[in-house]
């Protein structure tokens, strides 16, 4: 963490002391509990489960309802398992990502570097696209969409996460790069560098943090996304749309041990890149976008 | 001078590349942000049903939206989510971010714990907590088992509790970052200014109260803003916990306008209803987004 624990402890007594770790600990348990319900679960038989006891370790272990959540679960009408949405998913994402924070990046650097009469106005344009309930768009998506021929595709969902997301990208690099000296960049511009050189040449080359900020909110976001994927999914559905219907299906039996390794296999991805990057992601969010 | 006059073409080449480079932004933003508001706005004044049509009808569709139940039931349930999930989200952040700022041991622990939930979808939450609060098999199962017999906990299956199961999952997702933009705000805090007030005699839950809480106001504001645009915005999350169930006992806004607008073929009243949203939203981020952007020139 950037910011360094601080003497900012007020003198407490003992009994206090005792109360802050106490309260401190009961809501890491509060915040663990339903990640290990959902582990210890999904490696259970489901007669264990349907037998009630939810905290107990497994008595049988057994990988089959992860195996049966990936490969041959009814989601919908299909047994194809959760693969061909979690495949579904990962071609939405990565385009859709790389796309808006390029976008995003090269938007920051004009708002910050070349700045011109209006622009404060088309950056608060940009910005309150961030925050609009996105029920407002719905239905003249669903029609552009069908009109572009991109209804129910991948390509249709990047669109739409591309449109929606390079707000937020432009925010975080326009905020990262404002603080950037100018300086250096009209030194560049007189010794006759372009305008994409000195993009390349010198605002790439400090932009790793935001990068990082950007690319794990914009992958936490889509990846996550239920909305846009429920409605423009069509025969493309994303992994948290597949999830739902796994877990909603109505018919037969409820596997909840399936539900759970699918709920964990959603959540896969995002917790990678949480437990592998999140320090990052906090200190630059705390240092760009979030005022405090 | 063919030179002179190269340097001429690439200054000006200079000076509007740059908004070249910005313009797609613009126009995706004109037409998918403002042109797709300004279509929706404007079906909400037509007779609409399954597909868009324009006869126009004035304001009907706003008349009939607040004379249905489920839209006032739509409202209801907004008014007491937002309300506790910003005001538990905001108790809980603080509290944890000043005790996280005790110098706390495991604090590189602790952090992570905390902040996790943020990673994961709203789908994955709802289906975690679904199961957990399910009398038949989750928590109340348990401590049946563990000989707590007369233990009960049934507010999911309640449609007048129903609504509070999604605070409580909500509260999970999002408190841990609340947390972390408080903490961040009390690490930012200038060491003189506590030190002095020490020494001036206050100290403990008076140093805090009087001194710290009023420096953390803009975390206050930002964490504000981004719960309530949350809030506003919630569906995935009622979606997979109840359903807008029992009945129609968690519908919130979002779910009323999807329903009836691609399930229900009543477009006209679901535009009308996305306005109301938006509206709700723009009330609050118009200032702010303002504000924020004024004082940054």
């Amino acid at each position: 963490m950037a910011v360094a624990s601080q003497d900012n402890a007020v003198q407490t007594g003992r009994a206090a002391r005792v109360f802050v770790y106490l309260v401190l600990l009961l809501f890491a348990l509060f915040y663990l509990l339903p990640l290990y319900v959902m582990g210890v679960n999904s490696v259970k038989p489901l007669e264990e489960i349907t037998g009630g006891r939810m905290m107990s370790l497994p008595e049988t272990f057994t990988l089959a309802p992860w195996a049966s959540a990936w490969s041959t679960a009814q989601i919908g009408v299909e047994p194809t398992g959760l693969r061909p949405y979690f495949i579904n998913s990962l071609l939405m994402v990565v385009p859709a990502v790389a796309i808006s924070t390029v976008i995003g990046a090269l938007n920051g650097y004009v708002l910050t570097k070349w700045r011109f009469r209006g622009d404060t106005i088309i950056f608060a344009l940009m910005l309150f696209g961030c925050f609009i309930p996105f029920q407002i768009v719905l239905i003249p998506m669903a029609l552009v969409l069908g009109k572009l021929g991109l209804a129910g595709s991948v390509p249709g969902l990047v669109l739409v996460h591309v449109v929606y997301g390079i707000g937020f990208t432009t925010l975080y690099y326009r905020n990262y790069y404002a603080a950037f000296p100018t300086e250096l960049v009209r030194a560049a511009m007189i010794d006759g560098a372009g305008f994409f050189q000195i993009f390349w040449r010198i605002m790439l080359p400090v932009s790793g943090p935001i990068t990082v900020v950007s690319v794990i909110w914009q992958f936490t976001n889509i990846w996550n996304d239920f909305l846009f994927g429920a409605s423009f999914g069509g025969t493309s559905q994303p992994m948290t749309v597949a999830l739902n219907n796994l877990v909603q299906s109505s018919t037969g039996v409820k596997e909840y041990n399936v539900h759970f390794a699918g709920a964990i296999l959603a959540a896969l991805p995002t917790l990678i890149v949480y437990v592998v990057a999140g320090r990052y992601f906090v200190r630059g969010l705390m240092a760009g976008s979030v005022k405090g | 001078m063919s030179a002179a006059a190269r340097t001429d073409w690439r200054t000006r080449a200079q000076d509007w590349l740059p908004k070249l480079v910005l313009a797609p932004s613009l126009a995706v933003t004109l037409l998918f942000v403002y042109g797709f508001i300004l279509f929706t706005v404007v079906l909400s004044f037509t007779g609409s049903r399954m597909l868009p049509r324009y006869d126009f009808v004035g304001f009907t569709n706003y008349a009939k939206l607040f004379a249905l139940e489920h839209w006032w039931t739509a409202i209801g349930n907004i008014a007491i989510f937002a309300t506790l999930y910003i005001g538990i989200c905001t108790a809980i952040g603080l509290v944890l971010a000043i005790f996280l700022d005790q110098k706390i041991r495991g604090e590189g622990v602790l952090r992570p714990i905390y902040l996790y939930p943020m990673a994961l979808s709203f789908i994955v939450t709802g289906t975690a907590w679904k199961w957990f609060l399910d009398p038949g098999i989750g928590l109340e199962r348990t401590m049946h088992l563990w000989g707590w017999e007369s233990f009960s906990f049934t507010w999911i299956k309640d449609s007048e509790m129903a609504i509070y199961t999604i605070v409580i999952a909500a509260v999970w997702q999002t408190s841990g970052f609340v947390m972390a933009m408080f903490l961040a705000g009390l690490r930012g805090i200038d060491n003189e200014i506590l030190k002095a007030a020490q020494i001036d005699g206050a100290s403990g839950f008076a140093l805090y109260r009087r001194i710290v809480i009023p420096i953390l106001r803009p975390a206050f504001l930002s964490a504000f803003v981004i719960l309530f645009h949350l809030a506003i915005k919630s569906y995935d999350l009622v979606i997979a916990l109840t359903g807008g169930g029992p009945g129609r006992a968690t519908e919130l806004p979002a779910t009323f306008m999807y329903s009836y607008t691609f399930t229900r073929n009543q477009m006209g009243i679901g535009a009308s209803s996305a306005v109301i949203m938006l509206m709700t939203i723009a009330a609050i981020m118009v200032p702010y987004l303002y504000a924020e952007l004024k004082e940054r020139r």
